[in-house]
């Protein structure tokens, strides 16, 4: 029955690995549009997390329903923040919007130590433990809701960009910033909108990853990094890499914390950050450019 | 020394000389806790003087510096705790090691041209899969540590590194002022103008036949040994080594706060920022503990709110800014 043992690590790791990949999914979005690179993004999922915890607690709202004023807020906060202080820094060097981002991060993070302390908090859904049996599988309920949503969420991203005027505005900034002004676009506003559907896929993607794994102040940095290397194995600016990169780096980190230890999961992702960056630097799905 | 003497204006040597005598003089006025606090000033000084050879100089975004940090403490630490060797030696070793690991990164880096924001991406991974990896190293103490044993009897013996706060405060004075001398003498060297023509414009560096993949070499591995040797100095200081503390994120990103709040690519920008900031960290720590609030990230907070405010209005650091309201501005070379 060994096999049926490994069929079930590499299901969770798939399912895990969908949330990741909505997760890197904004820092994809907004990384191939305004070209700054987020340093702060997982900070931003630790505070989603954090906030499906609260609206959890104090009224009772599913982390599945309580996402979308999440993402909606995230919304509005990533428009904010692109509007009032990220947009001065394009065309700035590259280094100093990193430097920026790296103090947003920092403040994010230690605002939630200080607000919430260092333990970790869970969300205790009455179907946490549930799971359905298919033949020799026992899948998580909790995993299975998430993945779906996420999944939907990643699919209407991609309608919105190809479909809408708006989607096709902002695509337009990412492909040929100077020709997008010129045909009259305004590019600060549209970045700020992308710095805000960006937020709201972290947004969502917290909410959800709060039934998967407990709040804590110090998964912000965790997170980023491994949006990261989601992203950049992936291939920056493709959809569709982020989503794969995901699942790619879930399965990697079930097998490995299953095979040989949990706390080296991550050694495995970092090694493989190292050799997509060396030997292919646009990932496994992108363009070279 | 001659070097960085000559670029000062007249005022400036005066300010120089006499606050290097105040440093020196200072464990004659200052009590314990000062000393400290001065003691981390010294040493934010001379790693962020080295991670700004690196940066400010050569233009190269490392965010891994904690792991020649920790490189350097463990190195040093093992050698001491198993064969004897004391830090004198030991720290020829953590250069070694330290340095090589920075030729691995540069040499990966640079040969294969990951640039910009994808190298400091590479450095933090490099950073990230030492720091596991220590945390499963057995003979290092893995996660739960590794302790430096006090033992009354050795107190005396400043050579190894084992002594009381005014051992140590003399130690990271010497290093920060090393580190500024260092940096001075590299400014106006024929390698320090190769890094500010590669920072500048690396295609044009390459067109006037400045071999750019050497400049960029040396500056991680001077960059490495110096951070190398502040780890040997932090392991000696503080006695105990987690991986979990040393090789974190966290500590990559202190050690750059100085160097760019005081200004990236300037001889004393490491040092005014380091006395700039680490003060009112300190200082907020005593004050929330005074007050009685248990807010653990209060000093962290300030020092991200900084960061923003520094590279949002004033990028080029204090320092430029404050040495022309003094009259000591570097002269260009």
């Amino acid at each position: 029955m060994m096999w049926s043992i490994y069929l079930n690590v590499v299901v969770q790791g798939v399912l895990t690995g969908l949330v990741y990949g909505l997760m890197a999914l904004g820092l994809s979005v907004i990384f191939g549009v305004v070209r700054v690179v987020n340093f702060a993004h997982g900070e931003f999922a630790v505070v989603a997390m954090y906030a499906a915890f609260v609206l959890f607690n104090a009224l009772r709202l599913d982390p599945l329903i309580a996402m979308l004023p999440i993402a909606a807020a995230f919304f509005a906060l990533g428009f904010a923040l692109q509007t009032l202080v990220i947009n001065p820094f394009v065309g700035r060097p590259e280094h100093d919007q990193f430097i920026l981002l790296v103090g947003i991060a920092i403040v994010i993070v230690n605002g939630m130590l200080m607000v919430f302390g260092p333990n970790a908090k869970a969300v205790n859904l009455p179907y946490a433990f549930d799971s359905y049996l298919i033949g020799a599988l026992i899948i998580d309920k909790v995993r299975v809701y998430s993945a779906v949503t996420a999944l939907a969420i990643a699919a209407a991203l991609f309608a919105f960009f190809r479909y809408t005027r708006t989607g096709t505005a902002i695509r337009a900034c990412a492909d040929n910033l100077a020709g997008a002004a010129v045909v009259g676009l305004n590019v600060k506003r549209l970045y700020a909108l992308t710095f805000g559907v960006g937020l709201a896929c972290v947004g969502a993607a917290g909410a959800l990853m709060v039934t998967i794994a407990d709040a804590a102040p110090s998964l912000g940095p965790a997170y980023t990094l491994l949006a990261f290397i989601i992203v950049i194995v992936g291939g920056l600016g493709s959809m569709a890499g982020a989503l794969v990169g995901g699942i790619l780096i879930g399965v990697s980190e079930a097998l490995a914390g299953f095979i040989i230890e949990p706390s080296m999961k991550s050694m495995f992702s970092f090694a493989l950050l190292i050799a997509v960056l060396v030997l292919r630097p646009q990932g496994l799905m992108g363009r070279r450019a | 020394m001659i070097a960085l003497w000559r670029g000062i204006p007249g005022r400036g040597r005066l300010l120089l000389a006499g606050l290097v005598v105040a440093l020196i003089a200072a464990p004659l006025a200052a009590d314990r806790y000062l000393l400290s606090v001065l003691t981390l000033i010294f040493y934010f000084a001379y790693v962020g003087q080295a991670w700004n050879l690196m940066m400010g100089y050569a233009g190269q975004l490392s965010l891994g510096h904690a792991l020649y940090v920790g490189l350097g403490a463990y190195v040093a630490a093992l050698l001491w705790l198993y064969f004897g060797i004391g830090p004198w030696l030991g720290v020829f070793a953590a250069i070694l090691v330290a340095a090589a690991f920075g030729a691995a990164i540069g040499w990966l880096g640079f040969r294969f041209g990951v640039e910009g924001v994808y190298f400091a991406l590479l450095t933090i991974a490099f950073a990230e899969f030492t720091r596991i990896a220590f945390d499963h190293l057995g003979f290092a103490g893995a996660s739960a540590g590794l302790f430096l044993p006090y033992e009354e009897r050795r107190l005396g013996e400043w050579w190894n590194l084992r002594g009381g706060q005014l051992l140590f405060y003399y130690t990271a004075l010497l290093l920060a002022a090393g580190g500024v001398m260092l940096a001075a003498r590299l400014a106006r060297s024929r390698l320090g103008y190769h890094w500010l023509a590669v920072r500048e414009d690396e295609t044009a560096a390459r067109a006037l036949g400045i071999d750019a993949f050497r400049a960029k070499m040396s500056a991680v591995l001077i960059s490495s040994a110096m951070t190398a040797v502040g780890g040997v100095f932090y392991a000696f200081y503080y006695n105990n080594l987690f991986p979990a503390q040393i090789f974190d994120i966290g500590r990559s990103i202190e050690l750059i706060l100085a160097p760019i709040v005081g200004g990236l690519g300037t001889v004393f920008g490491p040092v005014v920022g380091a006395f700039i900031l680490t003060p009112l960290g300190e200082g907020l720590i005593a004050a929330t503990e005074t007050l009685g609030i248990n807010a653990p990230g209060v000093k962290a907070v300030f020092y991200g709110l900084t960061l923003m405010a520094i590279i949002s209005f004033r990028p080029s650091g204090v320092w430029p800014w404050l040495a022309r309201i003094l009259g000591v501005a570097e002269r260009k070379p």
